[in-house]
């Protein structure tokens, strides 16, 4: 319609975008199409225990041949729809804001991503026979990235395979935090993540439907902190069955592995009480200690007790339950199948580990936040509704305060649909921890 | 104490929400339009299906009860301010101890012939918008009676239901009164580009009865009848104080108040767009009826009720507003006609959809305002540069610091500079650069 706006006619009277039937059909065939990928790949057509496949997956036989000279599985399958909807839907995004050169810049930068890093890059790496490695997922989010079955493929992939555990560290401790520091997290949540790439381009019709409400908030930091406890123990409980079963050939022993941990935990601890951080809200910083503190004791319990168990359960059932409750369950099925009901975030916003540390990395420590433009806002309401975190941003911006908020993933649309140029994403190493930061009102 | 707000619009909530964070006085809002405040602004969004009309209410409905700030929904006839009560149509009495009057303005009726019919409404209320939403099932013609801010929204409305509009504007150019000959003949092209049928110079004569009460058809000055099933009547707006006038209450065209919004009346307040101001500061109207007058407004008696008695200074005058597709933001002074004692200079991109217009003094080159369209520009560096006086010359070196367009946006600075240069033969360049931490540093400076 408008030359330089961005079109959202009608999005709230269209069933498909309004939670209408159009929408609860759709959030089925999502939800019944992960469950069965996920526990009825044969239904697919995946052929098992070296048969050929049939159905659908054998379609995709040929394409997969050609990249890896192996038969498709499931995955394959899911992985070739998965960047096409995210080609497909990102070149229907850049045309809606096509005015909005960050909104094409970023999200040309995620379809480059899943599809060079998250799907052809991993195929070809399999045809030479090295491990199955997506450069740009990183712990926690790639919650297998200390599975044993990985472990020892890096370690027995040669230059190759010592990189990929080399750079998997470095993401988390270095490359991660020092993004983060400069960008805010939005560097990896809407410019390279997949799961935020589905969201931003086939998800971008029902980000509309995320919740803002202040209850709707606090269930989200409840959640999400919860799962990054659960994949925090999870791993080191991995990690010390991996040490466990390979006592005498690795330079990591358990007494290594033990100390590492208490290191990071500590140190953890110190900044988080410290007063380094204005930005941390006092009943939060009590909170955090004593989950450490708890971490802490765990850590020391499974050093000196049998390293099988950090929790009352062994540590491969904690994984599987992890695998299932929340990589396919919530990441999956509900993540995805619920994207015209509950809005495109959902797992971003809830459940993503990975979404909480760097979170909490761009509350304290991050140049990024959304200025805000003077006396400008009109309080209409565009940019809290199109928010697909579901922040109010009209509650920051009618005070004509910077947004700094933990879940904000700088999609940038906010500041596209608003009507009177109050919004622009920003950074600067001013004012960081001083930055006035709203409490519930 | 009892404070009393009539009207839940900007102006009686900010005064509401400022008086709470000031003190523990008994607060009461009225209102007979809805039960909870939201902006008006966004009416045009709902209806163009952008929003739900919940979406357009800034706070969420247990915050009233959370902050002690009761409300009450009644439609007030008459005012008794000796005994200090408020008399409601229902026969309902609402006493005050102190009186904030915030009643908004109402869409002008200028005595047109059938102006009263039905399918004839302003856009003003959420009335207005239920009406529009009404009359808009199979709508074959729209036509909207003058040519402002509001007479435009309302044809993006019907745009965005594909509904033909006829556009009537008294003026030879769009909102020419406020707006230079350039960024008018802009938006001009705006209006026709999107298919709307623009009538310059056109206005209403007549509104014309289909026999059952309803409008069917209008006549303008020139004659011409356009049939039609709605009638937006988009003529300005004056103050809702018509329910007042038999009160004892000093009316102007609004509710004449003084430097600390106070009325006449002892303990009645006046704010908003139903405000008059009696000595208004040099360069400023004394009616301003605009979203952010009514924020400040708010703020302000707010103060003066809790204890410190402050002045209404507005500051430098700002606006913004939408003209379809095109962002329009305005710093200072941008008088439509250029006076004798200003330049300006102005920059408009060849695409004919992007300008920047920078006025100066032309004694001592101080710049006085500026007016963007289609580009975005920081308010509080463009208010730092007028208030303090800055020259041309300094505000074109560092002007980067000014935009606050979305990363990797195009810059237009250096085509501005070059523009200037080539106007005055000088060869300034650039010294700033778009960074947050540059703009922070110069707002923090005393410069």
């Amino acid at each position: 319609m408008s030359t330089y706006s961005v079109n959202n006619n009608g999005v709230w009277f269209r069933s498909i975008s309004n939670k209408g039937l159009w929408a609860w059909i759709l959030s089925v065939i999502l939800t019944a199409f992960y469950i069965v990928l996920y526990f009825f790949p044969g239904t697919l057509g995946q052929g098992t225990d070296g048969a050929e496949n049939t159905g659908i997956i054998k379609l995709f036989d040929p394409l997969s041949y050609v990249l890896k000279g192996k038969p498709a599985s499931q995955w394959f399958l899911y992985g070739t729809l998965y960047s096409l909807a995210i080609l497909g839907f990102g070149l229907k995004f850049i045309r809606k804001y096509r005015h909005n050169r960050y909104e094409v810049l970023r999200t040309t930068s995620v379809i480059f991503f899943q599809l060079g890093f998250a799907f052809l890059l991993p195929e070809i790496l399999q045809k030479l026979n090295k491990p199955y490695y997506d450069f740009k997922n990183m712990w926690p989010l790639n919650y297998y990235f200390f599975d044993s079955y990985n472990l020892d493929g890096y370690l027995s992939g040669g230059k190759i395979g010592v990189f990929m555990l080399v750079w998997g560290l470095l993401m988390i401790f270095v490359i991660s935090p020092f993004l983060t520091y400069w960008y805010g997290k939005r560097w990896f949540c809407s410019w390279v993540c997949g799961c935020g790439g589905l969201a931003e381009t086939a998800g971008d019709s029902f980000r509309h439907l995320s919740d803002n409400s202040i209850k709707a908030w606090k269930i989200e930091r409840w959640l999400i902190h919860t799962v990054l406890v659960f994949v925090i123990i999870m791993s080191i409980g991995v990690l010390y069955s991996y040490v466990y079963d390979h006592p005498s050939d690795l330079l990591v022993t358990r007494n290594y592995l033990t100390i590492i941990f208490l290191i990071v935990l500590v140190l953890a601890g110190v900044f988080i009480g410290s007063n380094i951080f204005k930005g941390i809200q006092r009943e939060d910083k009590n909170k955090t200690l004593v989950v450490i503190g708890a971490i802490i004791v765990l850590v020391i319990a499974a050093h000196l007790g049998n390293r099988r168990n950090i929790l009352f359960i062994d540590n491969g059932l904690l994984r599987q339950w992890y695998g299932f409750f929340i990589g396919a369950v919530f990441s999956g099925i509900v993540g995805v199948g619920f994207y015209p009901i509950l809005g495109s975030r959902v797992w971003c916003r809830y459940g993503c580990p990975m979404a909480a540390i760097m979170g909490i990395q761009q509350k304290l420590f991050s140049r990024f936040r959304i200025t805000t433009n003077g006396g400008q806002c009109i309080s209409c309401g565009n940019c809290s509704t199109y928010c697909e975190m579901g922040i109010d941003v009209r509650a920051y911006a009618q005070k004509g305060q910077d947004i700094v908020r933990a879940s904000c993933v700088g999609c940038g649309v906010c500041s596209a649909v608003c009507p009177r140029g109050v919004l622009k994403l920003e950074g600067s190493q001013y004012d960081i921890s001083d930055r006035i930061l709203l409490k519930e009102q | 104490m009892h404070i009393v707000i009539l009207g839940n619009g900007i102006s009686g909530v900010t005064a509401a929400r400022n008086i709470r964070k000031l003190s523990d006085h008994k607060i009461t809002i009225i209102s007979s339009e809805t039960s909870y405040f939201f902006s008006r602004t966004a009416l045009m969004y709902v209806y163009m299906g952008h929003l739900r009309f919940q979406d357009t209410q800034p706070y969420e409905n247990n915050f009233w009860e959370k902050n002690r700030i009761n409300l009450a929904q009644a439609h007030i006839q008459k005012i008794d301010f000796d005994q200090k009560i408020l008399l409601a149509k229902n026969g309902e009495q609402i006493t005050y101890d102190k009186l904030i009057l915030a009643v908004g303005s109402k869409p002008n009726k200028l005595g047109w012939p059938g102006q009263d019919l039905k399918a004839v409404h302003g856009l003003y209320h959420k009335q207005d918008l239920e009406a529009m939403e009404q009359y808009s099932l199979g709508l074959k013609q729209a036509v909207i009676v003058g040519g402002g801010l509001i007479g435009l929204e309302m044809a993006e409305m019907f745009l965005s239901r594909k509904i033909p509009v006829t556009f009537l504007v008294r003026e030879s150019s769009f909102w020419s009164i406020v707006l230079p000959p350039e960024e008018s003949a802009m938006v001009n092209r705006q209006i026709l580009y999107h298919g709307i049928d623009l009538r310059l110079t056109t206005e209403l004569k007549e509104i014309v009865d289909d026999g059952n009460g309803c409008a069917s058809a209008i006549i303008t000055n020139k004659d011409e009848r356009i049939e039609c099933g709605f009638v937006g009547l988009t003529a300005g707006v004056s103050p809702n104080v018509a329910f007042l006038k038999d009160a004892n209450l000093d009316i102007g065209q609004g509710i004449l108040v003084n430097d600390h919004l106070e009325t006449n009346q002892p303990d009645v307040f006046a704010i908003g767009d139903c405000t008059e101001i009696r000595s208004p500061k040099s360069g400023r109207r004394p009616i301003e009826a605009v979203w952010y007058i009514g924020r400040m407004m708010g703020e302000l008696v707010a103060q003066n009720i809790c204890g410190s008695k402050a002045v209404y200074n507005p500051g430098i005058w700002y606006n913004s507003a939408k003209f379809l597709g095109i962002e329009y933001q305005v710093y200072g002074d941008i008088p439509s006609q250029l006076p004798p004692n200003t330049q300006t200079l102005y920059w408009e991109h060849p695409d004919g959809n992007k300008s920047i217009r920078i006025n100066y003094n032309t004694n001592d080159n101080a710049v006085t305002g500026f007016n963007l369209m289609g580009i975005r520009y920081r308010h509080k560096i463009c208010e730092k540069w007028i208030h303090n006086k800055v020259s041309i010359t300094k505000v074109l070196e560092n002007l980067s610091l000014a935009n606050f367009d979305p990363e990797f946006f195009k810059a237009y600075e250096s085509d501005i500079l070059a523009s200037y240069n080539k106007k005055t033969g000088q060869s300034l360049q650039q010294k700033s650069k778009r960074s947050l931490s540059s703009v922070l540093s110069f707002l923090n400076s005393s410069q």
